[in-house]
């Protein structure tokens, strides 16, 4: 792999032009995936995080308008034009959605819609399409036998590894799986983020991760960014990030998902009051000190933006003060 | 309030909410003490025809709810919990046993089972799906008492149910539709609702599933919260088992249609003795060996003979004593009660 990233995004800024004026979803992201690695970008609904996912594959509505750049291997992808894009989108970079039964075509068969990418974007495979679709269905552990049912005749779990097998379909180099086991039990989430890890690894593919689930992301992934208000507030090597957050946000996020056993936790569950922000009136200062446990006086006026808060980890908060140093 | 007949076998208990809430300030709703059986499911089966088999959805379950505790049902989906939550709401007419309520069969007369869903209330996962998205906060809080002709003031009860969910000063929330409030807003309107009608159970199937990670905490402490100051039971329906930690005082794992292991919450999640529950707790944590089970729960039309979870059991696959594996293979556990693991293996010596 050559030094540029897999995708990297600078200084992106995504602002959605509303009737009430605009709205600014994604405030400044500078963000890296390299090849074989996973990123986690953890949030909640409304931080901006999908629609900073969208923009790579330009699948944002037209009210959006990004700025900065998103660079996948190296190109600007607001650079390019209609058949570049083409070629880009299944075959360089794919993304899983959540709800595979809203994305699923639900009157054709599962061998037609995974089929489907390979025969617009993937050119002739060796052995012929349906080997390709066999194998893929083979690769994500679904039985041969289910390949003609359509999308209603299969689990929830099933479906999601339909939507993995499209994704895989073109072998791109970088897949964006937004919130791909949200709506899975335990179990099936497991086997899916297990099935997910095995294709990073063996495939070198770079995989970016969407969840609100700190546990999910730290299973999988090795980088954690967490996404408040548009902006990453932290940065870091994700079980650090999890077990020892600086920002308290992160420590909001970590603690809502409790360890089983941990006393602390036991009929205390923990949360934080308020609702997160709505971007088209974000708070002054710090957005997230109305919620803010740790809140001083000059959060209502400073935005402080993300200072390096200990070996390779960032934090956007003012109780960071020097490297190593966090509260 | 006159309305509502009480059984005279039960122990009084002056309920808060009424007496405090209502004109009259006297309540005859009388529940049993503190940790008697409320609400309780007896060897009840739910089947449906499917095909030319029967998914035999609940398999003959005992389960029973306590006053003023907090019962989560934890599970994978398709194991049957929701559509035992829905006997036990008598929303599901059950094929064998019987659903128990504060010591008599559920009613099957109209009059009666009105009076049952005013006390047992149903809080769903998705509390967008749930409220009407033209009527206002008021409205909806609201329509449950005219529904049940409760005579007070409305305004007044309105008010008090939504200061119970959290919902202050309600005078700000009562005009406002659900698109302006958040979901955990939404899924307290919901709650609401149910506390209006000065309920004494509450089920709650999956009640965080749809919000917000920072929010989820503040919902689970509005429901332990209620346990305390209203002494409110509650059945929550989930596969999450951090959830479980967080409030629940017992919990019980269902897998095919049985329960195959119940017990106190923190005997249960600490020192799991099913394989089952012992791999669904090594999943839900973010550290730790974690045992992933293959494939999915088999089809309820077709539960294995013998132990319904050997197909997936990586106890019984690792091996067991051949005299344990024929018993895992032809012998159907038994039915269990108050606590309890069903398992051929838990107890036999490792090979």
């Amino acid at each position: 792999m050559s030094e540029t990233p897999l995708l990297e995004f600078r200084g992106v800024g995504i602002d959605y032009v509303t009737h009430r004026g605009v709205v600014p979803a994604v405030r400044g992201v500078d963000l890296t995936v390299d090849a074989g690695e996973t990123l986690g970008l953890a949030g909640e609904s409304g931080c901006g995080k999908s629609t900073l996912a969208l923009s790579v594959l330009r699948l944002l509505p037209a009210t959006a308008k990004v700025s900065g750049q998103v660079l996948l291997d190296g190109a600007d992808v607001r650079e390019l034009n209609w058949g570049q894009l083409r070629a880009v989108r299944w075959a360089g970079a794919s993304v899983v959605f959540q709800g595979a039964m809203h994305a699923l075509n639900p009157v054709q068969r599962i061998s037609d819609q995974i089929a489907e990418p390979i025969l617009i974007h993937g050119g002739r495979p060796a052995g012929g399409v349906s080997a390709r679709v066999s194998e893929l269905l083979d690769r994500v552990g679904l039985p041969k036998g289910r390949s003609r049912a359509y999308p209603h005749e299969l689990s929830g779990g099933q479906r999601q590894r339909v939507m993995i097998a499209m994704a895989l379909a073109c072998e791109p180099r970088l897949i964006i799986a937004d919130e791909p086991t949200t709506a899975l039990d335990v179990m099936v989430q497991a086997q899916v983020l297990d099935l997910l890890a095995e294709l990073v690894a063996e495939a070198r593919v770079g995989l970016m991760m969407i969840s609100h689930d700190l546990s999910v992301l730290a299973r999988t992934c090795q980088r954690l960014a967490v996404m408040y208000a548009g902006r990453i507030v932290e940065h870091g090597p994700a079980a650090q990030v999890v077990r020892a957050p600086v920002h308290p946000y992160s420590a909001a996020l970590a603690g809502a998902f409790p360890t089983i056993g941990d006393v602390a936790s036991r009929l205390a569950p923990r949360g934080l009051p308020g609702d997160p922000p709505d971007p088209a009136d974000l708070p002054s200062g710090c957005p997230f000190h109305p919620r803010c446990p740790k809140m001083r006086d000059e959060c209502t006026e400073v935005d402080v933006a993300l200072r390096v808060a200990g070996p390779d980890r960032d934090a956007a908060c003012v109780l960071v003060d020097a490297p190593g140093v966090s509260r | 309030m006159s309305r509502i007949v009480s059984d005279t076998n039960r122990t009084g208990r002056v309920d808060d909410v009424s007496q405090t809430g209502k004109a009259d300030g006297v309540s005859e709703n009388s529940a049993p003490a503190t940790g008697e059986e409320l609400l309780a499911a007896r060897a009840v089966s739910v089947r449906y025809p499917a095909g030319r088999g029967v998914v035999r959805a609940v398999d003959g379950v005992n389960l029973s709810l306590r006053a003023g505790e907090i019962l989560a049902l934890v599970g994978e989906s398709g194991c049957g919990k929701s559509t035992l939550a829905r006997a036990l709401l008598g929303l599901q007419p059950v094929n064998a046993g019987q659903v128990v309520f504060d010591g008599r069969a559920l009613p099957s007369s109209t009059r009666g089972l009105r009076w049952f869903r005013r006390r047992a209330q149903l809080i769903l996962q998705d509390p967008t799906g749930a409220l009407n998205p033209r009527h206002t906060v008021y409205e909806a809080v609201a329509e449950g008492l005219r529904i049940h002709r409760i005579p007070g003031d409305e305004r007044e009860l309105v008010a008090k149910a939504l200061a119970h969910a959290g919902l202050r000063p309600p005078e700000r929330f009562m005009p406002a539709l659900p698109s302006e409030l958040s979901g955990g807003q939404r899924q307290r309107v919901v709650i609401a609702g149910a506390l209006a009608l000065d309920p004494m159970v509450l089920v709650a199937d999956e009640p965080v599933a749809s919000l917000d990670a920072s929010v989820r905490g503040e919902i689970l402490a509005l429901l332990l919260g209620l346990r305390g100051e209203l002494g409110l039971s509650a059945l929550v329906v989930t596969h999450d088992l951090g959830l479980a930690w967080n409030i629940a005082d017992r919990v019980a794992v269902m897998y095919l249609g049985r329960i195959v292991e119940i017990g106190d919450a923190v005997d249960v999640l600490t020192a799991p003795r099913h394989p089952y529950t012992r791999a669904l707790l090594s999943v839900s944590q973010a550290e730790g060996e974690r045992i992933v089970l293959t494939g999915e729960p088999p089809d309820a039309a077709r539960i294995p003979v013998g132990c319904r979870f050997r197909p997936r059991c990586p106890v019984y696959a690792a091996g067991l004593p051949d005299e344990v594996a024929n018993r895992c293979r032809t012998t159907d556990l038994p039915v269990l009660g108050e606590t309890g693991v069903a398992c051929h293996a838990v107890g036999a010596p490792v090979q």
